[in-house]
This record gives structure tokens, C-alpha cells and sequence, in this order.
């Protein structure tokens, strides 16, 4: 009476949406921050709303091309990064915490205002900026795929364009960490003194850092609105926990642990959602209404994730070796 | 422990290096870094006080002194990882007051820290390679192509292996840094600092911890960086090693430099021998006799 093939192929479809994409690059960003850098960057939502929302109103109200509304999501949240990291790279690591958490809240708030409506559409959001991004689609007209991996054109395209660039940012992070570059930068995770002491110009390297991790969660928050409207609400703190959630699920220091942890995390919402909704309807949970329900599939993910860490706490494809010697 | 310490081959000691009578602040011949007025205070205390300093350039100078003297935070100052209440100072003649510390690095002074700071989760290998200067490969553009700075790269490491050789840590450069040893991480820290090639070299504290077998070549590899004609100033508490291979003593109590010279005639300096023991005065004097024993083995370790 539970149609579990309606629920593996649901969870299924989850392993290559775009959505998954978009927290992949979004934690992939993050990834640099905190597992290379050692920045705690607790605005990563920010960041991704810098590129939502820099992407469609330069679209709707000042009728950008595609690649203009992605450069000015870019420049949006260079000039963010600048502003937070020129008064804090200089303190202590938790300060940059404190002022990306705020400054993330306050990009939010200022989106949602009723005193921008006609720009921000405040609480409403925005859509119908999505032309431009169809319009350069080369896929002719109709279905393709298979089982459960059956979309139109435009999904396609969307998954195609979402994918290939988390797979560039992946090889680009992967170029750039075993170089000299990343060895400053995983140097001054370890102890920027001294890296400060053998030459090396610490504020700098952290700001370069704040700034890729920060335009890869902007891009993210451009493929994130993609399949559907931009909504404010979507950009609050536990959208960065959400991707903290995943980094570690991967592994806070590799390339590839973003990706599959984004997987691993979209899959089994999906899978407690789609299992949770029909056990309600069902009958097999008498005691909860299909609202509470709603909830209770991020409580199971948090279970699964708690197991998953307890159980290989270095995450995914983290390198146990390094656990021995966590301070 | 004398006998394991100090080598039987005697080490060329620089003489002649000041001018005049060898007192606290006099001239030198040739100095590297030369301070001026130099202070720091934290709170009510005076950390640091020094009215002029000179270190001479190709020698081994050693900074000494009880705890609390304010040799770390004078090494902090000079190297711009603390800022002064006032003073300026010139390395090479060039002036270094207010300069960050990464810049006064990059000139050619590269110091140490008291407390090892090896970066644990790299390895070995990449803590070298870490100190070598000039890569192009630390541009984030150029990284991104290793035709840029492959070639480099592969000098880099061949410099460091020799390095690492001399250190004896060549076996270990594939392990990760935090699992060496306290006096391995101490080795690991000196041989990273001469990757860049200093001119001067400050180490603090270089032997803490250190074993005395791995202390005697120590002692030999910074004999061997003044061969090289690099400037040594190191902190030290062993009056063994300092009158060993030091050609200076520089002395420093409550913050101010209270004594320089020669290593054997500045141990027979009456303010040094105050220095060390009104650091005891005010505590419990002659009700420990423990800790009275081990002052006067001080003192005469002092004097011999
Ligand atoms: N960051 C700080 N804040 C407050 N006081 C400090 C600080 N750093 C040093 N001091 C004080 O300044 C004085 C000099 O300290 P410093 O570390 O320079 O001594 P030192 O000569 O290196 O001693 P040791 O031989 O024990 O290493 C001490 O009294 C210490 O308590
Ligand atoms: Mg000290």
C-alpha cells in the first residue's frame, strides 16, 4: 500500500537537480572558507542571495543579458566579501563569524523590506527572469531521459549547465589547493603566524579566500533560483546551516566531499519526505497530522547526519589520518 | 651533560665586534639592527625598555635573561608581530618601525617562536616548502597553470630536502608535521625559516626541549649559518650553550638591556648577577632549600 517505487524514484531524481547542484557549490564555497582557510563564514546564505537576487533584478528591471545579471550577482558579492573582510581578517576568527551571520541576516531583511517592493518584490520575491538563461538553451523541443530521469528541454539544459559548472568550480578548487596558493591557504588554517613569519601576506590570502568561497555561493544562488522564484524567506541562517551540515557530511577539506554530501542530503530529504507523507496517509503514523509531517523529515535527516558523523566523523571523503591530531 | 653538549672541536668565535667599552647599548663595528628607545607596556608593566640596542652583523649574538625579561615580546617588536608604545628601529638601514610582519620577513628577518608553531595537518614536506620566497606559484592566477611555477616548485624542493637532511628529518617529510616530535617540530621550525634565506635569523628559545644529542647539532647548524655568513640572535637559558657559541651576550632584565659583552666577561657583570638573582629577591629566600641549591648552582654556573 506504500508505493516504494514512487519513493526511491523521488529520492532518485534529488542525486541530479539542480537544487543539489546549487548547495554542492554552495558548500564547495564554504569548503574554502572553513576547511581550507579556516574562515568561519556563517554567511553563506548571504552570499547566495547576493546571486539570486542580483541575477533577477538586473533581468527584470534593468532587462541585463544572462551574462550581465551573473556579473552583477559577482560584483554584488565581491564588494560584500570586501565589506566584511576588510574590518574582521585582521581579528580573531570569530569575529568574522559574528558579522557574516549578521551581515547575511541584514541582506536578507533589506530584500524583504516593504520599502524596495517595486525592485525586490519584498516578502513576494521575484519572477519571471528565467528567459534569457531558456533562451540560450541549444535542446530542441520535448522530452528525453528515462525512469524517473525524464524532463523537458529546459530542465535539461538547467541540469546540464548546473552540473557542468559544479564540475569546473571542483576541478578549479582541486588546481588551485595543490598549488603554492592553497598551501598558504592551508597554512594559515594551521596557524597564520606563521605563515605570517615565513612572508606570506596572511589578511590578503583570507581575503582572495573570502571572496572565491563567497562568488562560488553566489553562482550557487543563481542556479538555486533557476527552477523556481526567488522568495526571501529561502535565504535565511538555516540555509547556511543546511550547508554547513553538508560540508561536514563530505568533509570540511576536499573537493569532491561537498558534492556527494549535497547528494547524500537532498536524497534522504527526499526519501523521509516521500516516506513520511504516504506512512501519514497510510494510517502507519496515527498520531501526527501531514503539517507535522513536514517536519519531521529534517528531524530524520539530522538523525542520519548525527549517525553519519558520529560513526565517520572526518566526514565522507575526509582523511582519517588527520583526525589523530585534532587539537 | 657538559661532555654530550659541548663538542670537542672549539668553534671560531667573531671577536672585535664593538666599539668602545662594552656596555649596555654601545656601538658596533658593523650592525645589522639597531633600536631606539624602544618600549611596550601591558597594563602597569613594562615589558619592554630599551633605549639602544645594537646587533652585529655575521655573528651570533644571544639574548639572555630571566623570565620575564621581555626577550619574547622584544622579539614580537622587532619583527612586527606586536606594536611598540614608542621607538623605531632599522634593519640593514632601512627603517622597520610600523612595517608588518610579513614584510619584515620578506627583507631577509626571519624569526622563530618561543612556543612551536608547526603547521600540524601539512606535511613536513609542505612546511618547507612554505618558507621558500618569490613563488609564483602563490599568485591565485598563476596557481591555477603549474607551468608558472612547476619548475620552481621542484627547486624549492630539492633545497628543502638538502635542508631537511642536515636536520635529520628527511625520513619524515611525507608525514604531517603534528605527528613529530616536540623537539622534532623545534628542528622543523629553524629548517623552515632557512628557506627563505635570511640575512638575520631570530630563533627563540632554539633548544628548548631539544635532546641533548639533537642540541649538539643544532649547536652546529647555527655555528654553520654564520659560516653560510647569516646573523644569529637567539634566546637562550643554557649558559652552556650560549657561552659555547655565542660571539655577543646581550642581557635583559625587567626590560631593560642591563649588560653586553663578550660571553665570559659578561657572566662576571655584578648586574648580571643581579638580574638573576632579584628575579629571586622578594620570594621565599633561604626557606626553600631545594630551590636555594639550585640558585646558587645557577650562579656559579654563571660565574665558572
Ligand atoms: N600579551 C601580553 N599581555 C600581558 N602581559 C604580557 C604579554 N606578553 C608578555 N607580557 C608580560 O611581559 C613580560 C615579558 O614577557 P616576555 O614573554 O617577553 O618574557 P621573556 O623574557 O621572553 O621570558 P621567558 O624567558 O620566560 O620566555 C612578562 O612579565 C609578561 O608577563
Ligand atoms: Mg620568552
Amino acid at each position: 500500500m506504500i508505493d516504494w517505487g514512487a519513493i526511491f524514484s523521488n529520492a532518485a531524481v534529488e542525486l541530479i537537480s539542480p537544487t543539489t547542484a546549487a548547495y554542492a557549490l554552495a558548500a564547495l564555497g564554504l569548503a574554502i572558507h572553513f576547511g581550507y582557510t579556516g574562515l568561519l563564514n556563517f554567511g553563506q546564505a548571504g552570499f547566495m542571495a547576493l546571486g539570486a537576487y542580483g541575477f533577477a533584478i538586473s533581468t527584470l528591471s534593468f532587462g541585463f543579458p544572462v551574462w550581465g545579471a551573473v556579473l552583477v550577482g559577482v560584483g554584488a558579492s565581491v564588494v560584500f566579501a570586501l565589506v566584511l573582510g576588510i574590518p574582521t581578517l585582521r581579528l580573531r576568527a570569530d569575529y568574522l563569524a559574528i558579522v557574516t551571520i549578521a551581515a547575511a541576516e541584514i541582506v536578507r531583511l533589506l530584500f524583504t523590506t516593504n520599502t524596495f517592493q517595486s525592485i525586490t518584490g519584498s516578502a513576494n520575491g521575484l519572477s519571471g527572469y528565467k528567459g534569457g538563461f531558456a533562451g540560450l538553451n541549444p535542446i530542441p523541443e520535448g522530452r528525453y531521459g528515462f525512469g524517473p530521469f525524464e524532463y523537458n528541454e529546459y530542465d535539461w539544459w538547467l541540469r546540464i549547465v548546473a552540473w557542468s559548472i559544479v564540475a569546473l568550480a571542483c576541478l578549479f578548487t582541486w588546481q588551485i589547493m595543490r598549488s603554492p596558493w592553497g598551501r598558504v591557504i592551508k597554512g594559515i588554517r594551521e596557524d597564520e603566524d606563521a605563515v605570517r613569519a615565513l612572508g606570506k601576506n596572511v589578511y590578503s590570502y583570507k581575503m582572495q579566500s573570502l571572496i572565491l568561497g563567497g562568488v562560488f555561493g553566489t553562482i550557487a544562488g543563481m542556479i538555486f533560483v533557476l527552477p523556481r522564484a526567488v522568495v526571501p524567506s529561502n535565504y535565511q541562517t538555516s540555509l547556511t546551516f543546511f550547508i554547513y551540515a553538508i560540508l561536514l557530511l563530505g568533509g570540511a577539506s576536499t573537493i569532491l566531499g561537498p558534492v556527494i554530501g549535497s547528494m547524500v542530503f537532498w536524497v534522504l530529504l527526499s526519501f523521509f519526505s516521500g516516506f513520511i507523507a504516504r506512512a501519514v496517509e497510510a494510517g502507519w503514523i496515527p498520531f501526527i497530522t501531514s503539517i507535522q509531517a513536514g517536519q519531521l523529515r529534517f528531524i530524520l535527516v539530522g538523525v542520519a547526519i548525527m549517525l553519519i558523523v558520529i560513526f565517520r566523523p572526518q566526514g565522507i571523503f575526509g582523511n582519517k589520518k588527520e583526525l589523530a591530531f585534532v587539537k | 651533560m657538559s661532555n654530550n653538549t659541548v663538542p670537542s672541536n672549539k668553534p671560531v668565535k667573531s671577536t672585535d665586534l664593538h666599539i668602545g667599552e662594552a656596555e649596555p647599548g654601545c656601538k658596533k663595528r658593523d650592525p645589522i639592527l639597531v633600536a631606539d628607545g624602544v618600549s611596550r607596556t601591558f597594563g602597569g608593566l613594562k615589558a619592554v625598555d630599551v633605549d639602544h640596542v645594537e646587533i652585529p652583523r655575521g655573528a651570533i649574538t644571544a639574548l639572555i635573561g630571566p623570565n620575564g625579561a621581555g626577550k619574547t615580546t622584544l622579539f614580537n617588536l622587532l619583527t612586527g608581530f606586536d606594536k611598540p608604545d614608542t621607538g623605531s628601529w632599522t634593519f640593514e638601514g632601512r627603517p622597520l618601525s610600523g612595517m608588518p610582519a610579513f614584510k619584515v620577513a620578506r627583507m631577509g628577518q626571519v624569526r622563530t617562536f618561543q612556543l612551536t608553531k608547526a603547521l600540524g595537518l601539512l606535511t613536513v614536506m609542505d612546511n618547507m616548502l612554505l618558507g621558500a620566497k618569490g613563488q609564483a606559484g602563490e599568485n591565485l592566477f598563476r596557481a591555477i597553470f603549474p607551468f608558472f611555477w612547476a619548475k620552481q616548485e621542484e627547486a624549492n624542493r630539492v633545497q628543502a630536502l638538502d635542508i631537511l637532511e642536515r636536520f635529520k628529518l628527511d625520513t619524515k617529510k611525507d608525514d604531517y608535521a603534528a605527528s613529530l616530535s616536540g623537539g622534532q617540530r623545534k628542528l622543523l621550525e629553524m629548517a623552515r625559516a632557512l628557506m627563505s634565506e635570511p640575512s638575520l635569523v631570530m630563533l627563540d628559545e632554539p633548544m628548548a626541549g631539544v635532546n641533548p644529542a639533537l642540541t649538539q647539532s643544532l649547536l652546529d647548524h647555527i655555528l654553520n649559518l654564520k659560516a653560510e655568513g647569516m646573523t644569529v640572535l637567539f634566546v637562550e637559558h643554557d649558559m652552556h650553550m650560549v657561552r659555547h657559541i655565542a660571539d655577543w651576550v646581550i642581557v635583559m632584565a625587567e626590560g631593560r638591556v642591563v649588560a653586553e659583552g663578550d660571553p665570559h666577561e659578561v657572566m662576571r657583570n655584578p648586574a648580571v648577577i643581579d638580574a638573576y638573582l632579584g628575579q629571586h629577591h622578594d620570594e621565599d629566600l633561604g626557606e626553600d632549600p631545594a630551590a636555594e641549591t639550585e640558585r646558587v648552582e645557577a650562579i656559579k654556573e654563571l660565574l665558572d
